[in-house]
């Protein structure tokens, strides 16, 4: 899970750095999601490279996703009966919502890969209008509203997951615990915040 | 004070049980909470009925044998203290409290509220030693340890085995536990010719016995009336990755 | 009246006569050896998992012996050597200081105020190196300077820092690895571990301890393990006086049983009282907790001059408050050893000088030390000390002086051994505090720990090889007639227990014996005194077994039964401590009789008669018990009376 997660945060580093391009304007903007399409060129063909993150991107999703399963599974039959008085956590909120943080954020990649790759649920969907797409679903209160809750889920999900695989890999010690949660929670506002720019500069009608 | 303790009561491993609610009306904010269960013990006895059944033994918190479950805190409610040396000044007149037994599928209930933390020996009897017969050991100055290994290798071995981190952790993972004997071990020259074989053997047993797995909740360290701290398990993953791609 | 009968002389006659140096090179020469292919063959039961016991089960199952091992605690790693705090002695002199095996035989004697069998002693001293080599072996994380070599530090009573210590935890530390040798052939198929068993009886075949009967705490099975010796590992008796540092569960059941089997019981009456514990704070106290003697290295000990004086101690004015060991003891002070500062205490709550709940407390005040060190300084010393006074009393010793009391800490008596560390059943060997061995009326500081390990690790091992050597086994069955016996008269004895349905708990006698034990064989003991006790003591025994309450059934767990057996134990030992403590006319180490004193109070021994342990044999419940002296003699340590003024 710790090797899948970073695998994942490191594509969404990227992904939103990409996204924040939308304020350059809908040229620079579409020319980018274009070239996406022939990185790699000439040795490889055309959007082979995408279609080889995407199964990477896939792979580790679902192994991520089975991994929890598992854990989880095991972990429900290590603890079969609950406490009769509540269990008051010790522990920040962000760990106590894995779970269901987790399965939020999967219903969300679905619903994000319906809106904007294959432009299913898209009101605007124009392959290759990248930029009119975005404005279009964003425009929309309840879809921003939808990104808005989708990204704090993924922020939470960063805050422990990223401290949380530092500790599997065995990579905490004492001396460097401070730095990795310091890390862990600005990684989580920063993508929390810099996914969240676009949706809301649209719906304040910044970008349009 | 007055209290009312509801406790959990079970006649046996495989007997359904249930809550039961008691009066205390004399208890006194300088008992520990055991001497609270043997002063209702005495009464329930001289009433006609079943005393609770609880592990206990040094009640100077260094054995390990005590533990419950406090209004659903391991130990309850005070830091690094474990139930025998938790008084009844934490709490006040008129409180109601529940006590209930650990909680973990490798922990099965006995008898009320004592388990059967067995599987935590057998965890130790995998690997959680270093081989040496009686009589074969060198001269002890022969191998310096600086001084910060043995200080580590001291606050991990300071754990009492009371399962307080099994009982804590969502998941009824017994990850704090095995990671102590691991970081203390593994850490020391010592320990180092069989580092390999020890952390697989400890994890290997801990999976067996029907743990859950870890997901770093830190429940664990909370409860640990020795604050064995979250590091160790870090180390114990550290341990176990090495181990792991190196024995291929 | 006398309580006791005389019977013949008793000796050690495995102690070479050789100098004794050399005697435990050659009594381990001339044992006998078992082949390595045939140990397989022999099977030992060692009940108890501390430090002896622990140890002795990791050894000999090393060798290759077929090791079958009991402890009533969930866990081996319970058993309560896991509570010591100080550290452990060993003569390695890497302090330069003067330190040497013999300067420990010899400390240890004179500790002992000259009631320890010598060639033991000895034995004890050359030892204690190899234990802290093995220790380390082990993974013991001793304390270490900044060299990576091993601190040691000073303990009362001695003038060299031969104290090996892990924090305030060396006993859980020492335990722990014991433990873990003791898992590792658990693991490895040689030690068979029965957890929650506790034994009910010895098994005497022949006149040879050959197996115990022990009941399964949890489905009370009662169940007949047959070996080919026997050996007990089950640690002191302090329990006897209900409350004492012991754990709550700690008894005397396996040596009492065998001891009604034909077990000596060397000198029952040689108990140590701790000077410093947190006093009791009501009828409902379970136990006490001690707290390191360090802390009286920097506290100043007091009590209100006048008496019933109830003033918050930081209403008495300097001029008020006698610091009573300082005015009575100038030289050493605060620092007097354990004995002579819990009389003292003792003697001021006697004249109504005493703080606290029930005037039963001296104040331990670190007032002074904090203006002069500064609050840091103390904290980074006795921080953890000063935690734990705090989380049991609530209150804060930082502002308000600590109250302590002593308190019932150790029992040097135990089991009559030879040299060879067997019991005078032959077959039964008695290992660490459960023996009478090495400590005489008195036991130093880190001297416990040291004397389990040596026992289980390095003595009895050899001793017991001899031992299976030396004899022919017969296959004894379950169906033997003796066997059969000791198995319904254990039956038997739970059966009545459950029986009687009475009206008081066994924990009320508990109480009541605790009290009777206190005030009449605790700190000083006088013949009136024990004479009344005398007279108490068989009433309550009779009392006890016609009203005593245990509810429940033994077929599961019945915490009330086991508490219940282990009382009715009790009650009989407590009778033969008071006889042993009356028949012992003078004042030795912990056993201070108000008759044999010197004009300003201190103890008073008296080698014409009385340089002899009492072994003591069993005649049956409520019979006079018979006195087999061992004479000691002093060859090497010459007598001298102990002097701290």
């Amino acid at each position: 899970m710790a090797v899948t997660g970073l695998l994942m945060l490191l594509f969404l580093i990227v992904h939103m750095l990409g996204n924040l391009k939308i304020f350059y304007g809908r040229d620079d903007f579409d020319h980018y999601a274009g070239w996406l399409r022939t990185i790699g060129e000439p040795v490889l063909h055309g959007a082979w490279y995408l279609w080889i993150q995407r199964f990477v991107l896939l792979l580790a999703v679902v192994l991520h996703a089975t991994s929890a399963y598992q854990l989880s599974r095991r972990d429900l039959k290590a603890r079969p009966t609950k406490y009769a008085h509540h269990q008051r956590a010790q522990a920040g909120y962000a760990t106590h919502v894995m779970r269901y943080g987790g399965i939020t954020l999967a219903l969300f990649i679905i619903y994000h890969i319906l809106d904007f790759t294959t432009l299913t649920l898209n009101r605007h969907g124009v392959e290759g209008a990248a930029y009119d797409n975005v404005v279009s679903s964003f425009s929309v209160w309840w879809v921003t509203a939808i990104y808005i809750v989708a990204m704090i889920c993924l922020g939470l999900h960063i805050q422990h997951g990223f401290w949380s695989a530092a500790q599997t890999l065995g990579l905490n010690r004492p001396s460097r615990d401070r730095a990795v949660r310091g890390l862990a929670t600005g990684l989580a506002v920063l993508l929390t915040v810099g996914f969240l720019i676009v949706p809301v500069a649209v719906l304040a009608g910044l970008v349009d | 004070m007055k209290l009312t303790l509801r406790i959990w009561r079970q006649a046996g491993p495989a007997e359904p049980g249930r809550m039961v609610a008691y009066e205390v009306p004399d208890a006194n904010p300088d008992m520990s909470f055991l001497e609270l269960l043997d002063v209702l013990n005495e009464r329930l006895t001289l009433e006609g009925d079943d005393p609770v059944t609880f592990d206990h033994d040094c009640r100077e918190g260094i054995c390990g044998a005590c533990g419950v479950v406090i209004n659903g805190q391991a130990h309850g409610p005070r830091e690094r203290t474990t139930t025998c040396q938790l008084h009844m000044r934490e709490f006040s007149d008129g409180d109601v409290i529940d006590v209930e037994p650990w909680r973990s599928v490798a922990f099965g209930v006995v008898k009320d509220l004592m388990v059967d933390r067995s599987g935590l020996d057998r965890i130790i009897r995998a690997g959680g030693y270093i081989s040496v017969n009686t009589g074969s050991a060198p001269e002890a100055h022969a191998t310096p340890v600086p001084k910060p290994i043995a200080d580590t290798a001291f606050d991990n071995a300071t754990c009492i085995g009371c399962g307080a981190c099994v009982a804590a952790c969502p998941n009824g993972a017994a990850m704090l536990f095995a990671s102590a004997k691991v970081t203390h071990l593994n850490s020391l020259p010592q320990g180092a010719p069989e580092r390999t074989e020890r952390v697989l053997n400890i994890v290997e047993a801990m999976d067996a016995e029907g743990f859950g797995g870890c997901t770093n909740t830190g429940e664990c360290t909370v409860a640990c009336p020795k604050g064995i701290p979250m590091d160790s398990i870090a180390t114990l993953n550290r341990e176990y990755l090495r181990a792991s791609l190196g024995r291929k | 009246m006398t309580f006791y009968k005389l019977g013949d002389d008793i000796a050690d006659t495995c102690a070479p006569d050789v100098p004794i140096e050399q005697r435990w090179d050659k009594r381990r020469f001339d044992a006998k050896l078992v082949n390595p292919a045939n140990r397989r063959r022999h099977s030992v039961i060692i009940v108890g998992t501390g430090l002896a016991g622990g140890a002795a089960g990791a050894t000999l199952a090393e060798q290759g012996y077929n090791v079958i091992q009991f402890c009533y605690q969930d866990s081996p790693r319970r058993a309560h050597s896991i509570a010591a705090q100080g550290g452990i002695n060993a003569a390695k002199n890497y302090r330069n200081d003067g330190d040497s095996v013999y300067r420990l035989f010899y400390d240890t004697v004179k500790g002992g105020d000259f009631r320890a069998r010598e060639s033991n002693v000895y034995r004890l001293a050359q030892t204690s190196t190899q234990i802290i080599d093995q220790c380390v072996a082990q993974g013991v994380p001793f304390a270490r300077e900044y060299s990576g070599l091993l601190d040691t530090r000073s303990f009362g009573g001695v003038q060299v820092a031969r104290t090996f210590y892990a924090r305030g935890q060396t006993g859980q530390q020492l335990l722990i690895g014991a433990y873990q040798a003791l898992s590792r052939q658990i693991d490895a198929g040689n030690v068979e571990m029965h957890e929650r068993t506790e034994m009910l009886d010895l098994i005497v075949v022949d006149g040879r301890a050959r197996g115990i009967v022990a009941r399964d705490l949890v489905t009370g099975q009662i169940s007949t393990y047959l070996a080919d010796a026997v050996v007990l590992a089950t640690g002191g008796y302090g329990n006897v006086f209900y409350l004492s540092t012991n754990a709550k569960n700690s008894n005397t059941s396996a040596i009492w049983r065998a001891h009604r089997r034909g077990a000596y019981f060397g000198n029952p009456c040689y108990t140590q009282i701790h000077p410093t514990c947190i006093p009791r704070s009501g009828d409902y106290q379970s136990k006490l907790t001690l707290m390191s003697e360090s802390l009286r290295n920097d506290g100043r000990i007091w009590v209100p001059k006048n008496a019933g004086d109830t003033r918050s101690p930081d209403q008495i004015p300097e001029a008020e408050r006698d610091y009573y060991l300082e005015r009575i003891y100038p030289g050493f002070g605060n620092l007097v050893p354990r004995d002579i500062a819990s009389r003292a205490a003792k003697n001021q709550c006697d004249l109504g000088r005493g703080v606290g709940p029930g005037g039963l407390g001296v104040f331990l005040d670190f007032a002074d030390a904090i203006r002069r060190l500064g609050e840091d300084k103390v904290r980074e010393k006795y921080g953890n000390l000063f935690e734990m006074y705090d989380r049991i009393t609530g209150e804060d010793p930082y502002k308000v002086p600590m109250r302590i009391y002593p308190a019932v800490h150790y029992t040097m008596g135990g089991l009559w051994v030879d040299y060879d560390l067997q019991s005078t059943i032959p077959g039964c060997f008695v290992v660490g505090e459960a023996n009478f061995s090495d400590h005489g009326a008195n036991r130093l500081g880190a001297s416990a720990l040291m004397q389990g390990l040596a026992d289980g690790y390095f003595v009895l091992p050899p001793m017991l090889g001899n031992y299976i050597a030396s004899n022919k086994f017969d296959k004894v069955t379950e169906a033997h007639p003796d066997v059969v016996e000791t198995v319904n008269e254990a039956t038997g004895r739970l059966t009545k227990l459950l029986s009687v349905n009475g009206e008081r708990t066994a924990d009320s006698f508990h109480r009541e014996l605790g009290e009777i034990m206190w005030d009449e064989c605790g700190m000083a003991r006088s013949e009136d005194g024990l004479r009344k006790a005398l007279g108490r003591l068989p009433e309550l025994r009779e009392e006890f077994w016609r009203s005593v309450k245990v509810p429940g059934n033994g077929n599961q767990v019945n915490q009330s039964l086991e508490r219940a057996n282990r009382v009715s134990d009790f009650l009989e030992l407590g009778e033969l401590m008071c006889v042993d403590a009356l028949h012992r006319e003078e004042s030795c180490g912990g056993h201070f009789r108000v008759e044999s004193q010197t004009p300003d109070g201190e103890a008073r021994r008296d080698d014409d008669r009385f340089a002899y342990a009492a072994a003591w044999e069993f005649n049956g419940t409520g019979e006079q018990p018979t006195l087999h002296r061992e004479n000691l003699t002093f060859d090497y340590v010459h007598l001298a009376q102990r002097n701290y003024a």
